[in-house]
């Protein structure tokens, strides 16, 4: 169970630490992070940011029917979060129960397990959210 | 030995849910009131399907970081301890220092001596920072413990961690001395390979715990001219509520120091987490001058003693996620729920297959 490590691996920065990028010449922020910013092309001036982990629930959805690897997890709450600094991410939403959630209501970032690869492969971690207490 | 070198910052982590006494004791048929009073524990803290030693140590960090305000790029080493780390090969260390970005300019590794490696770690820190080869360090206990089904430490064994920053400026705390006592006692040990832990029963007590927190307390007070009496808090090992108040009974320790560190009633034993959370839980509420007498203990077996003084500097910067918050912040769960939690019943897995 060794394939996706080093995509992993790569992606490291972005799945611990939300590090996505911002163009410095029309000041649009992406995440995940693009190289070469969309609107300006080749006169662009893209740069790494780390978002803060702080935003709100955009929308969200109650998952039932679970992937391969998320069984046990069910139901669990997958969330598109708007960052404060303004671009969405989807995520789990964890540590509470599908009632207590609203759009609008503030959510901060966590740091969890999402899957392992098998008994003897790595275990991913990264990026979840939680609601601001 | 005068030592100018101390507690920078700290964060701690506790999970979410919990479990009561009498949730465990009605699955194996024991009498809950005589659980609760032998062992003094009410509740403990349950790990989600999603935490693990890395992603408690990982949020204690991200909290003492925070505390400390610090850049993390200038902290030089990273030692986390624990008897659960994820991986047997793969440090737990090295995801905790991507997780708050000190990487690369820096060393790592990880501990382990049952509930006493994140003490440990906090004195190689010292001996980093003192020696002028860092300017800060880092030390975490971390633990998500496994307890046999129906074993008595399925009543303690609980998750939870902290993460102290070391160096020698803006201390809110300084660590004047500390003196550790070892010997090789095989008071509870798991074996390669195996799920969960083993314990020489009643022989965990006497000659292993008590010998130890004493011997490393006395010696460390003896050294530095002090009494018990000169200390305005103390905290020991925790591995239920009733060890560190007779530990304390014993040293001549009046019970109301003891008091404010005594979690494990209601987070139990969170293992190389205990003391250093418990001491987490002092310097939230210490002001400038208080002493604290902190020992911890890991069987196999060694104590490690510390004589802790609060400067202005933790009434000034005061800890914006104290444990009190993470404590008050719970959810019951029944035994169903903690046994698929802690991946006690067979295939349950967060992972692909």
């Amino acid at each position: 169970m060794s394939r996706g490590v080093a995509v992993h691996w790569r992606l490291i920065p972005q799945r611990y630490n939300l590090v996505g990028t911002e163009c410095k010449n029309c000041g649009e922020k992406f995440f995940p992070l693009r190289q070469l910013c969309p609107n300006c092309r080749r006169s662009g001036d893209v740069r790494e940011v780390k978002y803060s982990g702080e935003g709100e629930i955009y929308s969200y959805t109650i998952v039932h029917t679970p992937s391969e690897g998320f069984e046990f997890m069910k139901p669990y709450v997958i969330g598109v979060i708007k960052l404060v600094e303004g671009p969405f991410i989807t995520a789990q939403i964890v540590d509470c129960k599908p009632e207590d959630l609203e759009i609008g209501k503030k959510v901060e970032l966590v740091f969890r397990k999402v899957i392992a690869d098998g008994s003897n492969g790595i275990i991913r971690y990264g990026y979840k959210f939680k609601l601001k207490e | 030995m005068k030592m100018d070198v101390g507690i920078v910052g700290y964060g701690v982590y506790i999970p979410r849910y919990r479990i009561k006494t009498e949730e465990i004791a009605k699955v194996w048929g024991d009498d809950a009131g005589s659980i609760k009073n032998s062992l003094l524990i009410y509740e403990k803290t349950v790990p989600a399907l999603d935490e693990d030693t890395a992603t408690i140590a990982v949020e204690s960090a991200r909290n003492a970081v925070q505390h400390a305000r610090i850049n993390p790029k200038e902290i030089g080493s990273i030692y986390v301890g624990s008897e659960s780390h994820p991986y047997v090969v793969k440090p737990t260390s090295t995801i905790v220092a991507a997780a708050i970005d000190a990487v690369p300019d820096m060393t790592a590794a990880d501990y382990e001596f049952a509930c006493k490696a994140g003490t440990a770690a906090i004195q190689t820190t010292m001996g980093l920072v003192k020696s002028g080869m860092i300017k800060y360090g880092m030390a975490v206990g971390a633990d998500t413990s496994q307890g046999k089904p129906g074993d008595a430490l399925e009543y303690t064994a609980s998750a939870g961690g902290a993460a102290y920053i070391i160096g020698k400026d803006n201390l809110i705390a300084r660590i004047l001395d500390t003196y550790s006592y070892t010997t090789d006692t095989p008071d509870f040990w798991r074996r390669e390979g195996q799920e969960f832990p083993s314990h020489g029963a009643r022989f965990t007590g006497q000659p292993a715990y008590f010998k130890h927190v004493i011997e490393a307390a006395k010696e460390i007070m003896k050294r530095n001219n002090l009494k018990p009496e000169d200390f305005d808090y103390a905290v020991f090992h925790q591995p239920n509520g009733k060890f560190p108040l007779k530990a304390a009974e014993i040293l001549g320790i009046e019970k109301k120091r003891l008091e404010t560190g005594l979690l494990t009633p209601y987070i139990g034993n969170t293992y190389s987490g205990s003391t250093m959370l418990g001491l987490a839980r002092i310097l939230d509420d210490a002001v400038s001058g208080d002493r604290v007498l902190a020992v911890s203990y890991g069987s196999g077996a060694g104590s490690d003693a510390f004589i802790i003084e609060v400067t202005k500097e933790n009434e000034k910067r005061r800890n914006s996620k104290p444990l009190k918050a993470y404590m008050d912040r719970k959810e019951y769960v029944e035994y169903s729920t903690y046994a698929k939690f802690k991946g006690k019943i067979k295939g349950v897995k967060l992972e692909k297959p």
